[in-house]
């Protein structure tokens, strides 16, 4: 089984998707094709990698460090995997929702270059090619992000253009550099090289990829742009933004920082920047009043705990990301659905002008519900697994002072969550406001396929709080690999 | 309706038609010269501008012979079936492969399938090239 | 000596795109990052070593300059241009919306205003209505 199906496959279908036109039945059946392929492709991949292999290609016959390497181990056949489910299941989500799917000749097909640019991502093996992907990634985002082309969607969107775009530069700067003090960009290649460079200059290159992926990943202080830009889009849009993009950018910060520039002993940089992060997420949260907006604040909020993991450089916190970031992708997406079912139906998502739908639609308020306190790491949900085995990994190396933020950031989440399920579901019903012209007689209020995707993940939550252990487990492997640098660089490089 | 120029409309066709040969020229000495796919696409580009300023937006979109999508999607498609094309009948994903042709009147050819690759990356850069031009000629009051 | 030149090129592309990015119009954001991204692609260049090499195609078995810096900077070159092209697109769009090339406020800075003066004011209605009900 080839890694490079997961990229071929959704790349083949946009170029298909894009020659076909307005021919929307056939662009929407290809589309969950090509993205049922995508998952079946990378569920094998995983199933191959399960025993700690490593699975590698390289492009055009050229042999590594000088060709394009194409790597797969278990960490990215388990992002690879959650990734493809998403992208799939939000797919779907599209078809049914008013506001992008037949609306534009643009949206599947670049929907489908993203998917492939994510799975770009998480199977490079070159630092070059790395900021290839992101870049393929990050300008199907923006045609995205700007999809109506509505004014306050103009606005936002040339924010997130101008940031992501700073970001690249100083990527292309770090990849310069790099090379001038290795002469590789093969991330195998670099792991030894970089070893034999002067300790300083490879912490001064540490902590410029660390800004590069952090403006992606949106860690403090550089996540300023993400609540601004994520609320605008098409609710299908932040669905999978919030789920995937700024994993993309964990997925690299871990990458590097265990393969490239790994270190023994806990990273105070890394430490502190989680409890920042999650604090200052958590707060901005909690003074919202929209419910696009307080679950955007909260990604970066979440995005502290899967750092904070990765900053105790043990396998059990590293393991903890890893169970972290599934959890997260799978939560996050599916809170940003029903955020969108809640505007599909009512028109709004301001707290204000919300209320009562636990009479009107009680089965979107457990929808909610289910993710919602698993969010907020209430047990037995999957984010208590998560944060459990979070804060143990961090009071065996004695963290206490994280240990201590990230517990009080648990609360604060809880209580922002038990501030939207007052403000939309509890309360007299209001009013509806008048739907936009033409969209009110035309189509049912939900939409069964939008209803039923975000069904499938609610259920597949639930699956997860039962398959925690085996989850865990398999986290706690791929942990155990990204700590052995030495499986991987052979594995390109050979013996 | 705007007042467009004769003389500015007349010399446009002259001037896209050697846009278009030049381009062509570009995209087949790319492959050990400088040249290829990507820079022959901007010409092309350039070239409809001219038609743009020349003729308004609805004659430059008419002069392309498929919707920008469309050349950008089969242009996508092209590239990665030579990429596909070299797994199957060769060992990896985007090997090349070359040829030598014996063409009459012309003599030798050497051809490499990253010319098709080439070919592929050319219709993109169009297709993309003349969306975003397009996006940028448009006014508040239309087309 | 052509390294020192060009590595003072990189640096006034940098500082200059830095300079123009803190502006508040748009037009010059986007040539700020256009600035930006030359430097970078010039940095590129430079990681590959002494200038005045010739290129690996037709050097015969002697020095030549290191082609994997000079693709790495092509490509870059194309996704940067593509970006910008964007960029430019979107920013002529929302002059066309808007009328204006000042980048505003930051939303959430407006929100909080907004917010502010929307509580003041129910507070002193509250006050009138206490008034009017004692």
């Amino acid at each position: 089984m080839t890694p490079l199906l997961p990229v071929i496959v959704p790349f083949g279908a946009a170029a298909i998707s894009l020659a076909l036109g307005r021919r929307h039945a056939l662009r929407r059946s290809l589309g969950v094709l090509a993205l049922v392929a995508n998952l079946v492709a990378s569920v094998l991949l995983l199933q191959e990698v399960r025993d700690g292999s490593v699975v590698t290609v390289v492009v055009g016959d050229w042999p590594a460090p000088i060709g394009i390497s194409v790597v797969v181990d278990l960490f990215s056949a388990i992002m690879l995997s959650v990734a493809s489910l998403m992208l799939l299941a939000v797919f779907v989500y599209a078809i049914g929702s008013s506001r992008t799917d037949d609306t534009t000749l643009f949206f599947h097909p670049v929907y489908l270059l993203l998917a492939s640019g994510v799975s770009a991502s998480f199977v490079t093996g070159d630092l070059f090619n790395l900021f290839v992907a992101f870049e393929m990634t990050l300008v199907c985002s923006y045609v995205l992000i700007t999809l109506g082309g509505s004014k306050p969607q103009v606005r936002h969107g040339t924010t997130y253009v101008v940031i992501s775009l700073l970001a690249s530069t100083l990527f292309v700067t770090a990849v310069g550099l790099v090379y001038a003090a290795t002469g590789t960009v093969n991330m195998a290649d670099l792991a030894v090289k970089l070893q034999a460079i002067d300790p300083a200059l490879r912490e001064a290159l540490s902590v410029l990829f660390l800004v590069v992926f952090g403006i992606k990943a949106a860690i403090f202080p550089l996540f300023f742009w993400l609540p601004d830009s994520y609320p605008t889009a098409a609710a299908p849009v932040t669905a999978i933004f919030a789920g995937l993009l700024t994993k993309v950018g964990v997925y690299a910060i871990v990458r590097s920082q265990t393969l490239l520039f790994s270190q023994d002993t806990h990273s105070t940089l890394l430490l502190a920047t989680a409890a920042l992060t999650m604090t200052v997420g958590v707060l901005g949260a909690i003074a919202q009043d929209d419910v696009k907006r307080i679950l955007s604040f909260h990604i970066v909020s979440q995005i502290g705990y899967m750092i904070f993991g990765l900053g105790l450089f043990t396998v059990a916190g590293l393991a903890a990301t890893v169970f972290y970031v599934v959890h997260h992708i799978l939560i996050k997406t599916t809170l940003f659905m029903v955020g969108g079912l809640i505007e599909e139906r009512t028109g709004t998502a301001a707290l204000r002008r919300l209320g009562g739908m636990l009479h009107t639609s009680p089965f979107l308020a457990a929808l909610f519900l289910i993710p919602a306190l698993s969010l907020a790491g209430v047990p037995p949900l999957s984010g208590f697994v998560a944060k459990l085995t979070l804060i143990q990994s961090g009071l065996e190396v004695g963290a206490y002072m994280t240990v201590s933020v990230a517990l009080f950031v648990s609360i604060l989440t809880l209580f922002s969550m038990t501030k939207i399920w007052a403000g939309v579901f509890w309360g007299a019903p209001e009013a509806p406001p008048p739907m936009p012209e033409g969209l009110e007689s035309s189509r049912p209020r939900f939409p069964p396929l939008m209803v039923g995707s975000t069904a499938a993940l609610v259920a597949a939550s639930l699956l997860f709080v039962v398959a925690a252990a085996p989850l865990y487990q398999l986290g706690q492997r791929a942990a155990e690999f990204l700590f052995e640098p030495a499986q991987y660089v052979e594995a390109v490089l050979g013996p | 309706m705007i007042d467009r120029s004769l003389i500015l409309q007349m010399t446009a066709d002259v001037i896209i038609r050697t846009a278009a040969v030049f381009a062509l020229f570009l995209l087949f000495r790319g492959h050990n010269a400088p040249g290829g796919g990507f820079v022959a696409g901007l010409v092309v580009v350039s070239g409809l501008v001219i038609r743009l300023v020349a003729s308004g937006r609805v004659r430059a979109r008419q002069s392309l012979p498929a919707p920008p999508a469309t050349i950008m999607g089969l242009g996508l498609a092209l590239a990665l079936a030579t990429g596909i094309a070299g797994w199957v009948w060769g060992d990896a994903f985007l090997e090349a492969a070359k040829v030598t042709l014996d063409v009459p009147l012309l003599g030798e050819m050497h051809m490499t399938s990253a010319l098709l690759f080439d070919i592929g990356v050319f219709m993109v850069v169009i297709g993309v090239g003349t969306a975003l031009v397009l996006a940028l000629a448009e006014t508040e009051n239309g087309p | 000596m052509i390294v020192l030149a060009l590595a003072l090129t990189v640096a006034v592309l940098y500082a200059a795109g830095t300079y123009l990015l803190f502006q508040r119009n748009l037009s010059r954001i986007v040539i700020g990052l256009a600035l930006l991204t030359h430097g970078a692609n010039l940095l590129l260049l430079l990681a590959g070593g002494r200038a005045g090499r010739p290129p690996i195609v037709g050097a015969e078995g002697g020095p030549a300059a290191d082609p994997v810096p000079q693709a790495l900077a092509l490509t870059a070159i194309v996704i940067t241009f593509g970006s910008t092209a964007f960029l430019l697109a979107l920013a002529y769009r929302s002059w066309l919306l808007t009328r204006s090339d000042e980048v505003e406020d930051d939303v959430e800075d407006v929100r909080i205003a907004t917010m502010t003066a929307l509580r003041e004011r129910e507070a002193e209605e509250e006050i009138v209505v206490d008034e009017e009900a004692s």
